[in-house]
């Protein structure tokens, strides 16, 4: 591979990085907020308070003003795949396509058609079916995060399919392994109720705001104890599936668990690392110490990745040269079957245009057996296979760390609202309102663990990201780059204003 | 039921299926010609505010459709998503900028805040509204004039011509679709405003817009259907599979699937009497009229393009790297089970239909804008 298409790689990847960490900035909310918004119309309507409308109101323009700008930065996601990712369209497009095109028919619909009426049918229909958009949006919302997550989920854990090599593609061969695949599900739970946290987060540092400015004080009342008892169980919800995604991680992708736990050898009764200082620029070895500070919790990762505190935990350096103890097989046998199966393709290929039916059955047995280990035949070095560790493992203990935080505050703020003196304690007011970006951050860095965590693969074991490139030169991808990093960052910045300038305008009196 | 199909039918009810989402999206390009009429039909800051609003309530309806068609398309021809999206990236990426511009341009346009200003916002629905029927139209002509790309064998994909698809407008075909289509999206985006909004003086200039927009629409569009019926088509032996250049191949599809004449004759009949009714007779009715017409030609000239054994997506660079709804489908296993996800696609008519309905009770003017609340 020459020079020039690891940089076409690595622009593209940025590029890809940018533009989706730009729609996951607007996503939660979107998620968050329809939600909170829906069950606070769902009181007024029982209520008939006006008061109750009055608030959903307000947050139902915050919304209006977010969602327009999820929705900019997320055509752009779905037409990347084609753009700057079109062998990898081709390659895994028989199965990848149709969540997409499930997400289009059966979710993008719902919301954008009924968000019309959730906007402008106060007056145009009952209170009841003005109710009923709201929740359908909502539904909508949570409908289109299953299907981009299965789409997603199936790049880290690829079921249901099999590799055609008449077509040289990957294909489905069971749609329901696809759509209810476990790692699905996990990702869907800890995605959804992670943005749920991010939006809960929101309303209660935004209303906190207004208790310490002594303006709209029955509205932000009424907003922070929806928003903190919504919060505190999706907290609850975020810690139990980020528990259950762990396991996942160690089962379908247990270097992304070593890199993610800083674990260089494998261990029976695996820690997981509290807190801890990687020293940089450390080869990966099983002599030299990796860490410069750390604290631990023996037992602990063999007890999240298998449910058994003496299970044996893998590390990056049995991952990567074997380790015949534990049956783990070095990457560079995975690498020569790999190889293996390429040479037999190209061999089937070429026997099919001879039509040499007997060397076509040879070579396409010789394929199937060796198939599984297809894209390691893409692989420089056995080193390839592991992740850019330290950003792995901070941005994981970060999040985590962040996670115990916010149930631990959202604890305190309920514990003060049922004795009714929240609005006194300025302190944790103001720890509300600086906790908003935190929120952010902690669910950006998920993604990045996820994201970073299980390169060099676009689809575990079978396609590298080298590979799954569109031809472009790299100057086209700089130029859209370079672009897109300005007009989402104008974009951005007027998002941010608007909404600042929204919430000091307060509710309408 | 769809499982006993054969596959070269999933693939034909495929390219029927995209056919029709293509033809929705070009009727409700309404969005897009209303976006670049709002200079002409607006001369106050609240005339453009009606505008502005009227069209604000129908635009997530054009990019949610714009968004499923590029999914259905990535679902059943992924080969056509990898090469086209791959290959023509300028075209593709200028239409994606100008969708990104309108998302925000609504709700930012007149909020305090916005960074921007009011003005660049309105230049961002105008440069939308151009770009997007402009380029979109030059895509589908491409169809029938081909595409400089080469498919190796591994079914890979690789535009050879440098400029990423920016090359496809040299060519007087698909200028002229392009063109075309943005004509027609002032022609039906002058019409709906006509229609909706209560204003005279609104009304008054946007019926003024339908004749003139309509005559640069007919001349385009005859310019298009001259060339395409008289130019050699790209054509699938079905015996051998092997493509070959037919001469009057578009034509001859046309005469060899004659319900699709009809459909196309008909549709084309509409838009006329659309226009004169909009244009000379002022009526409202014309909107749709036009439209019930619009539907019918996309829909006719995607089916000439890709059924009767034609190359949907041709090369210019060779002949039999082209695509066909034969090579570049997803498998019949994933074709099933999208066509019995495409049976919820009535029952999202249906409530499009409904909030249509609903919407439509009241004319727009400024005390229903007050009244609503949500203003752009
Ligand atoms: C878990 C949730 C989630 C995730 C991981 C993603 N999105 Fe998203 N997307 C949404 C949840 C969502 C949403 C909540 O439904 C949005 C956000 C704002 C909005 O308008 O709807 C949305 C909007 C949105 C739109 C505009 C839809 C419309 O309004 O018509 C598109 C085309 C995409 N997304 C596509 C993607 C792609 C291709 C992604 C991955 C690469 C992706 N999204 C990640
Ligand atoms: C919205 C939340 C998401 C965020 C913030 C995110 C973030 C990232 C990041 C940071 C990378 C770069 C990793 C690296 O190159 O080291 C990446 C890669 C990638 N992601 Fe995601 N991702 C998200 C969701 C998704 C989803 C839902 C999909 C698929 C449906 C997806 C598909 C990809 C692909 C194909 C790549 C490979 C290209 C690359 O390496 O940049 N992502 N993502
Ligand atoms: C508190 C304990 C938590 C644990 C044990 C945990 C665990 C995990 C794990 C293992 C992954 C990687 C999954 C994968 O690679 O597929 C992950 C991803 C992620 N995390 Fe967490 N997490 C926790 C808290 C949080 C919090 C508080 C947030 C945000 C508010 C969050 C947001 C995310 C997101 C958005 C992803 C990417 C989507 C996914 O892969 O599921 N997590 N988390």
């Amino acid at each position: 591979m020459s020079i020039s298409d690891i940089s076409l790689v690595d622009w593209s990847r940025a590029q890809f990085a940018l533009t989706s960490i730009y729609h996951w900035l607007f996503v939660p909310l979107t998620l968050g907020l329809s939600f909170i918004m829906a069950i606070m119309e769902s009181i007024y309507v029982k209520t008939g308070n006006e008061e109750w409308r009055k608030t959903t109101k307000f947050w139902m323009k915050l919304f209006g003003i977010n969602f327009a700008i999820g929705a900019a930065t997320g055509i752009i996601l779905e037409f990347e795949f084609g753009t700057n990712w079109s062998n990898y369209s081709w390659i895994v497009g028989d199965v990848f396509g149709a969540p997409l095109a499930i997400e289009g028919i059966l979710a993008f619909f719902l919301e954008s058609t009924f968000i019309v009426l959730m906007f402008f049918g106060w007056n145009k229909v009952g209170k009841k079916t003005h109710l009923l958009s709201t929740w359908l949006v909502t539904i909508g919302s949570i409908l289109s995060s299953w299907w981009i997550l299965v789409a997603n989920a199936w790049m880290n854990d690829p079921v249901g399919m099999q590799f055609n090599p008449d077509t040289a593609r990957c294909e489905m061969v069971n749609f329901w392994q696809v759509a209810f695949s476990p790692f699905a599900i996990h990702k869907f739970w800890h995605t959804i109720t992670s943005a749920y946290v991010v939006a809960a987060l929101f309303v209660v540092g935004v209303s906190s705001w207004y208790l310490i400015k002594k303006r709209h004080e029955s509205f932000a009342k009424k907003s922070i104890l929806v928003g903190a008892i919504f919060g505190f169980v999706a907290t609850m919800l975020v810690t139990v599936s980020g528990d259950t995604s762990t396991f996942q991680v160690a089962h379908k992708q247990p270097v992304k668990l070593a890199a993610m736990e800083g674990l260089f050898i494998g261990k029976t009764r695996a820690p997981i690392i509290a807190l801890a200082v990687l020293r940089p620029n450390v080869p990966i070895s099983d002599t030299v110490n990796h860490f410069i500070f750390k604290m631990e919790m023996p037992g602990m990762l063999s007890k999240l990745g298998y449910r058994d505190k003496n299970a044996f935990v893998p590390g990056i350096y049995d991952l990567v040269y074997g380790n015949q103890y534990q049956g783990i097989e070095p990457v560079f046998k995975r690498m020569e079957r790999g190889t293996i199966a390429m040479i037999a393709l190209n061999k089937y290929k070429e026997a099919k245009e001879d039509n040499d039916t007997s060397e076509m059955r040879l070579s396409l047995a010789e394929f199937r057996t060796n198939y599984p280990d297809l894209g390691y035949a893409y692989l420089d070095k056995p080193e390839d296979v592991v992740p850019n560790i330290p950003i792995t493992f901070y941005s994981f203990h970060l999040m985590v760390g962040l996670g115990f935080y916010f149930v631990i505050l959202l604890l305190v703020i309920l514990f003060f609202l049922w004795r009714k003196t929240l609005i006194k304690r300025k302190l944790i007011l103001w720890l509300a309102v600086l906790t908003i970006p935190l929120g952010y951050i902690a669910t950006e860095l998920g993604w990045i663990v996820a994201e970073v965590g299980r390169q060099p693969w676009a689809i575990q074991d079978l396609l590298t990201v080298s590979k799954a490139t569109s031809h472009l030169s790299t100057l086209s991808v700089q130029i859209t780059f370079i672009l897109f990093a300005i007009l989402f960052t104008v974009l951005f910045l007027a998002d941010i204003r608007i909404l600042l300038k929204q919430i000091k305008n307060g509710p309408k009196e | 039921m769809f499982e006993t199909m054969t596959l070269a039918a999933l693939q034909q009810y495929w390219w029927i299926i995209i056919s029709l989402i293509g033809a929705i999206l070009v009727f409700l390009m309404f969005v897009q010609g209303g976006q670049t009429l709002l200079f002409q039909v607006a001369k106050t800051e609240d005339e453009r505010t009606l505008v502005v609003n009227a069209l604000g309530r129908k635009w997530e309806l054009t990019f949610t459709t714009l968004v499923t068609f590029g999914g259905a398309f990535f679902a059943s021809f992924p080969l056509f998503y990898a090469t086209s999206f791959g290959g023509a990236y300028w075209v593709w990426t200028i239409i994606l900028f100008g969708f990104i511009a309108q998302a925000v341009s609504y709700e930012y346009r007149k909020k305090q805040g916005n960074v921007l200003g009011t003005k660049v916002y309105e230049f961002f629905q105008i440069a939308n509204g151009f770009f997007a029927s402009f380029f979109i139209g030059i895509i589908v002509s491409s169809f029938f004039t081909g595409s400089y790309f080469l498919v190796d064998k591994f079914n890979l994909s690789a535009w050879m011509a440098g400029s990423y698809g920016l090359e496809l407008m040299f060519n007087t075909q698909n200028i002229s679709l392009g063109f075309a289509i943005f004509c027609l999206t002032r022609v039906t985006g002058a019409m709906f405003l006509m229609k909706y909004i209560e204003n005279k003086e609104i009304s008054e200039r946007s019926a003024n817009q339908i004749l003139i927009n309509g005559l640069c629409f007919v001349l385009f569009f005859l310019l298009f259907l001259g060339i395409l019926i008289t130019k050699d088509g790209f054509a699938i032996d079905p015996n051998t599979g092997k493509m070959y250049m037919e001469p009057l191949k578009y034509l001859h599809n046309f005469m060899q699937m004659p319900a699709i004449l009809a459909i196309f004759l008909l549709g084309v009949l509409l838009v006329i009497f659309g226009i004169f009714k909009g244009g000379i007779q002022k009526s409202s009715t014309a909107f749709w009229i036009t439209i019930f017409g619009v539907i019918p030609v996309v829909f006719s000239l995607f089916i000439i393009a890709g059924l009767n054994n034609t190359a949907f997506y041709p090369s210019t660079y060779n002949l039999e790297s082209s695509l066909t709804i034969y090579n570049a489908s997803s498998s019949k296993y994933t074709l099933t089970i999208m066509s019995y996800v495409s049976l919820f696609i009535p029952v999202v008519l249906a409530y499009i239909w409904y909030i249509w309905r609903v919407m439509a009770k009241k004319k727009i003017n400024k005390e229903e804008l007050e009244d609503t609340g949500h203003i752009y």
